[in-house]
């Protein structure tokens, strides 16, 4: 039966697309090619949670091979609601790609665009759905190296040093897991993920165990940009072509938090990584940095895209204080977090694509009286605002909603209203843009040229938009899944 | 003294490691960052494959008369990560032939200026 095979479709169809897209050679048939291979993805995902959610964890063996020899594929609710997300964000951004990649990216670089792009999308993929730690490392390395190739493609030569530092960043970040992964392997023999977290409990006690630990730690910290580890982000973000910066800001970090919840969760265990070590002192202080410094930046950026960068990295603070509660509640926030975040940075990101594609350009300067010439595109980076800022009836409310109960729940009642203080933060800087696109005056001289976006751009937005006020409202689907997921990492019963 | 001779290749790597690292982090020049780069990556190599060593263990050949083997599965991890290596060391020279393209430098500095008087 198909459907016993599907977590090894859900990462060869887009990983066999990429080929395909750079043979051929042809705009348009790279760009259907992909949209459909990411919408099967999509579909495919959509079928794994819902038989995660009805059988448990499915476990699938790579070419028959029994574990822990063989690689094993393993989709339990946490990976399931992963694979979801970033599935639900390629699909929205390819949909949007076409136009926006005619004007942002050479036409001859097009089809490399889109095999890219795959490439990248496989990678993620891969991630989240192996249950083999060296496969995780592999895959990691296919999604990093395709990025640092799509932050490459942009017109804009910032782009390349961005990408070149990004590379730099993401390859040592790369290698220290791959240390880490090593030691592991040194104390248990073993790669497999289930077999990892069953015989490690037996060595703990080691210094290699921890420093296996400390490694990893790091290494996965650069790659989701956790303060001080961000520096490559800013960049990146701002200079990549619209369309990749959608695609990485929702999805790429993402998938790097859900390595830290397998690792610190599944494989070392939370009494280990939260009681033996001080990750939990550790990472609510840094955190704390992340919000703080990261919503304080924002505010002072005249490029918007960095002004949404420098948000990101306040965001991801927002996962990792919900992880560093160790509590089923803080978990629920951190893995709710991890979705809506995508979704909330998918369309805001996506909306500003609209933005260049009519002005070439996203700073302050350009939005000016943007409100009136391209409505909709602006009522889309408002409701998108004001889900990052946590206003109710959006899905930014509900994340946090989690995170200050989950807080209170510990007595940690000062890092509640850390949270609360920091969204205030927010609003400042979503405010700087809604003051010059809806108070200011659009300069005389181009006020007759701008139009709104064309619609198969407005409509892949919207439709983000328009999660973002679903989830909002109707949570029983995130929060039931997110809810179940934390409690499978901790192993703790319904 | 057993630890200090004992664990020699451990201090391979860890001198190979920080060596890398410095060049990465002291070095201005983008070619000569690759360089450390790649001497970061090779300590890391160099960590599997002496992990991997059985004392006594000959190659992990089916032979007869022989019993104890080295441990093949560091080996094979390595290939894969050298793959890698190499990947990530042409991607990371082609974006420099562009950089320097595009600013006429592989000096950190020089692009830094240029980007800020921009």
């Amino acid at each position: 039966m198909i459907t016993q095979h599907l977590p090894i479709l859900q990462v060869i169809i887009p990983l066999l697309t990429a080929p395909v897209c750079l043979l051929v050679q042809d705009r348009r048939f790279a760009w259907g090619v992909s949209l459909a291979a990411s919408w099967t993805a999509f579909l495919i995902a959509a079928l794994l949670l819902d038989q995660t959610l009805e059988q448990g964890v499915i476990s699938y063996e790579l070419g028959g091979w029994s574990t822990p020899w063989g690689i094993e594929y393993r989709v339990d609710t946490v990976n399931a609601f992963v694979l979801l997300i970033v599935t639900a964000i390629s699909s929205a951004v390819l949909l949007f790609a076409q136009r926006s990649v005619a004007r942002e990216i050479l036409s001859t670089r097009i089809p490399l665009f889109y095999t890219t792009f795959m490439l990248c999308l496989a990678g993620l993929l891969g991630i989240a759905v192996t249950g083999d730690v060296f496969n995780l490392f592999v895959f990691m390395e296919i999604s990093a190296l395709s990025s640092y190739t799509l932050i490459a493609l942009s017109e804009q030569r910032r782009a390349l040093t961005a990408a070149y530092q990004y590379l730099f960043m993401g390859t040592i970040g790369a290698t220290f897991i791959l240390i880490g992964i090593g030691l592991l392997y040194m104390m248990t023999g073993t790669l497999n993920m289930q077999d990892l977290s069953q015989r490690l409990p037996a060595v703990t006690a080691t210094r290699t165990v921890e420093t296996a630990f400390a490694f990893l730690t790091v290494g996965i910290s650069i790659k989701l940009a956790l303060v001080p580890l961000h520096l490559w982000l800013p960049n990146a973000y701002a200079y990549a072509p619209s369309v990749v910066s959608a695609f990485i800001a929702a999805t790429a970090t993402k998938v790097a938090f859900y390595v830290l919840l397998r690792f610190m969760f599944t494989i070392f265990g939370a009494s280990f990584a939260f009681k033996s070590m001080p990750l939990s002192f550790i990472f609510i202080a840094l955190a704390l940095a992340a919000v703080f410094a990261g919503s304080t930046a924002a505010i002072f950026q005249d490029n918007i895209k960095r002004l949404l960068a420098y948000s990101s990295i306040a965001q991801i603070g927002y996962m990792i204080l919900g992880i560093s509660f160790a509590s089923v509640t803080g978990l629920t926030a951190a893995i709710l977090h991890l979705f809506n975040h995508a979704l909330m940075k998918g369309a805001l990101f996506l909306s500003l694509g609209c933005v260049v594609y009519r002005l070439g350009m996203a700073n302050m300067e350009q939005m000016r009286g943007l409100g009136r010439l391209m409505p909709w595109t602006m009522a889309a980076f408002v409701i998108g605002g004001l889900s990052l800022i946590g206003v109710p009836l959006t899905v930014g409310f509900i994340s946090k909603w989690y995170l200050v109960v989950g807080a209170l729940e510990r007595g940690w009642w000062p890092l509640a209203v850390a949270v609360l203080v920091a969204s205030l933060l927010s609003l400042v800087y979503v405010w700087r843009v809604v003051e010059a696109a809806y108070f200011q005056p659009p300069s005389p001289v181009r006020a007759g040229e701008i139009r709104e976006a064309p619609r198969s751009m407005l409509l892949p937005t919207w439709a983000l938009i328009i999660a973002n006020l679903y989830f909002g409202i109707d949570t029983s689907l995130t929060v039931g899944v997110a809810s179940q997921a934390a409690r499978q990492l901790l192993g703790v019963s319904e | 003294m057993n630890v200090l001779i004992g664990h020699y290749n451990y201090w391979i790597v860890i001198f190979l490691m920080m060596a890398g690292l410095y060049v990465v982090i002291a070095q201005g020049n983008l070619v000569k960052k690759i360089v450390g780069l790649n001497i970061f990556q090779a300590s890391v190599f160099i960590l599997f494959i002496s992990m991997g060593k059985v004392e006594g263990g000959t190659a992990p050949i089916v032979t007869q008369g022989v019993s104890l083997y080295s441990n093949p599965l560091p080996h094979v991890l390595i290939l894969t990560a050298i793959v890698v290596g190499v990947a990530t060391t042409a991607l990371a020279l082609a974006l420099v032939v562009r950089i320097n393209e595009a600013y006429c430098s592989v000096e950190e500095d020089e692009i830094h200026q240029q980007d800020q008087s921009f």
